[in-house]
């Protein structure tokens, strides 16, 4: 087990060395340099945009720029554009509001997920099953902001689900029950919305799998001893779907941290994804490409205790 | 000339079907699938009509750009279907118009990555050792960026042109086809037909495109289809933050962006583009689960 993590380790740090070197080389993609003004601005000078290029050592060769950037990330010696605070800590202190609302939306995206995908695996080949796997493509294919924008336009007008921030207004020394439980409720509907297409895509993932096993050996095996169809499904195919059950939470987690950029703008929630909407308003360059990078690294992390406990669920895995 | 009649009989398959027969025959059975595919032909035809005339000038029923302030922000009725936007422009008109722009970013923004992810994926599994392994952990590494936040990213540093949109989707999401090509080929590459081609001195990319490749065509072919809606829902997801096609060429997504500052007084800005996009996105991926259906040769229970 500590050589499988170890090994896990090992490639985890290889893939984070790769993921630092995409996001930072992002800057140069900017023609003429990341600055915020726009190429057509008379007011900047050559002058300034050479300091700005110095900023973001563009004037260093390549490999020199790559190391710089890094160094000045993780010193503080980045600074946003808007309000030339450290990038790294802007971007940190948003991390508790993204945790606590992606936590939420990967909590019901499992749980939904599977009993959805258990039951259409249960009702496979039924009329109920075509319908329900239509379903599932139709909250896949719903545009978040839209259905947000809808909900917005009917539901809020009637229901008193708080649609904006992460605290109601007017409570000022709020017990500490009170006020996580007010959080979470304030969490409640963007995390939702978030979590509709994941939700989809979860069962659909848990339907598969279930049905794939259906066709193992050991099922038939079962059935020829005589047991009830019943236990065969739940106690024999069931367990298999432990594996999406664990890897869901690495593959939905970039497509929620994705979809929560247009969801906590339109909610208000001062997560990463709203940090990521202002930097792109405000062209705070640092602030963007840095962003990638931590949100990509959670990610890599999110990742790597998923392969863990997956080790740990089936032993198999370990081997490989 | 008696001879030759029976052994025909006995030489040709009594009914004639091949393998594509039989999963379009799998394909159209489906309900589903035909009541997606005929969205998706009328999306189309639609986009390319208009398309065409709007080259020429001729837009139906309205010009999508003329203003006209006075019959601003009307409901839906007779001569407007859909209602008019904040500066009187036909809401159908725009739709209609934009539809053209939208599924082309959808379709070559598919091609572009499809390319990507056939070649790096063929390279991949073909060749394995090192370059399977470079490669790959590059996959990994892509795979951990949410592809929203990197798409955005680069577009906000490149500039916002319908070019440049298409191009930057189509470049960072290939990750996905790139993996199942690669599975498929490290399972094609040892196949006895392939062997023998190597035995008998083909060349390897006469072996990877002519051999292998169109073996792996059925699930290569299900990708493309699902990631054309994809490539729909990240423009409009751009639009949203003004990143997307600029006005006044009007998008599915920017329609809805335009509309969002009357969202409690105008609602019909909102609900229909969206429509369009969720009608659009929901028929492509139908049709590719009933495509993944039917050339799925494995058995599936019940």
């Amino acid at each position: 087990m500590l050589n499988f993590i170890l090994r896990r380790l090992a490639i985890s740090s290889v893939l984070i060395f790769i993921i630092s070197i995409i996001s930072f080389l992002m800057i140069i993609l900017a023609p003429g340099g990341p600055n915020p003004w726009g190429e057509l601005n008379p007011k900047i000078t050559p002058q300034v945009k050479e300091m700005f290029r110095k900023k973001f050592h563009l004037d260093r060769p390549i490999h020199e720029q790559y190391f710089l950037n890094m160094r000045d990330l993780f010193t503080g010696r980045l600074k946003s554009i808007k309000d030339e605070r450290p990038v790294i800590s802007r971007i940190l202190e948003r991390l508790p509001a993204t945790l606590t609302l992606n936590l939420y939306a990967i909590s019901i995206s499992l749980i939904f997920g599977l009993l959805w995908g258990v039951w259409a695996a249960r009702h496979a080949g039924t009329t109920a099953d075509m319908l329900s796997s239509m379903g599932a493509f139709a909250l896949i294919a719903l545009p978040g902001f839209w259905v947000a924008y809808l909900i917005l336009i009917g539901l809020v007008n009637f229901a008193g689900v708080p649609v904006l921030g992460t605290q109601s207004y007017g409570i000022e020394f709020p017990s500490f029950a009170n006020l996580w439980l007010d959080r979470l409720w304030h969490v409640v509907l963007p995390g939702t919305i978030l979590a509709l297409g994941g939700i989809a895509v979860q069962s659909r993932y848990i339907r598969a799998t279930v049905l794939e096993a259906m066709n193992e050996d050991y099922i038939r095996t079962a059935r020829a001893k005589g047991l009830p169809e019943e236990t065969v499904f739940y106690k024999h195919a069931l367990r298999n779907a432990v594996r999406p059950l664990i890897t869901g939470i690495g593959s939905l987690l970039p497509a929620l941290i994705g979809g929560s950029l247009i969801i906590e703008t339109i909610f208000a929630y001062p997560g990463m994804g709203r940090l990521g909407y202002e930097a792109v308003l405000e062209r705070d360059y640092p602030t963007l490409v840095a962003l990638n990078f931590v949100v990509a690294a959670l990610i890599l992390l999110g990742n790597l205790i998923a392969d863990v406990l997956y080790a740990v669920v089936d032993p198999r895995v370990r081997l490989e | 000339m008696t001879t030759e009649a029976p052994i025909k009989a006995t030489s040709a398959p009594t009914p004639a079907t091949t393998p594509t027969k039989r999963v379009l025959r799998k394909f159209f059975a489906n309900p589903v699938a035909i009541g997606g595919l005929v969205v998706i032909l009328i999306f189309v035809l639609t986009a390319l009509i208009t398309g065409i005339c709007a080259l020429f000038g001729i837009y139906f029923p309205y010009d999508p750009n003329a203003t006209n302030l006075a019959i601003k922000l009307n409901p839906p009725s007779a001569a407007h279907w859909l209602g008019t936007d904040n500066l009187g422009r036909d809401v159908f008109s725009r739709l209609l118009n934009g539809s053209y722009i939208s599924l082309s970013v959808g379709f070559v923004a598919m091609a572009v990555s499809l390319l990507l992810g056939v070649v790096i994926g063929a390279v991949s599994g073909y060749y394995g050792g090192w370059i399977d392994n470079i490669l790959m952990r590059i996959v990994d590494a892509l795979l951990c960026f949410p592809s929203f936040f990197l798409i955005l990213t680069a577009v906000a540093l490149l500039g916002p042109d319908i070019r440049i949109i298409i191009l930057v989707i189509g470049l960072l999401s290939w990750t996905g086809t790139a993996r199942l090509v690669r599975a498929e080929f490290l399972t094609l590459r040892e196949t006895e037909y392939v062997r023998a081609a190597r035995a008998l001195g083909q060349r390897t990319w006469p072996i990877i495109f002519r051999h292998i490749l169109p073996n792996a065509f059925a699930p290569i072919f299900v990708t493309a289809v699902v990631g054309i809606p994809d490539a729909i829902l990240i423009e409009a997801g751009l639009s949203f933050i003004n990143l997307g096609v600029q006005p006044p060429q009007a998008t599915w997504g920017n329609i809805i962006t335009d509309g969002r500052s009357y969202l409690l007084d105008a609602w019909w800005l909102i609900v229909f583009p969206g429509l369009a996009i969720f009608l659009a996105a929901l028929s492509f991926y139908l049709v590719g689960d009933a495509l993944r259906a039917a050339t799925t040769t494995r058995q599936q229970s019940k």
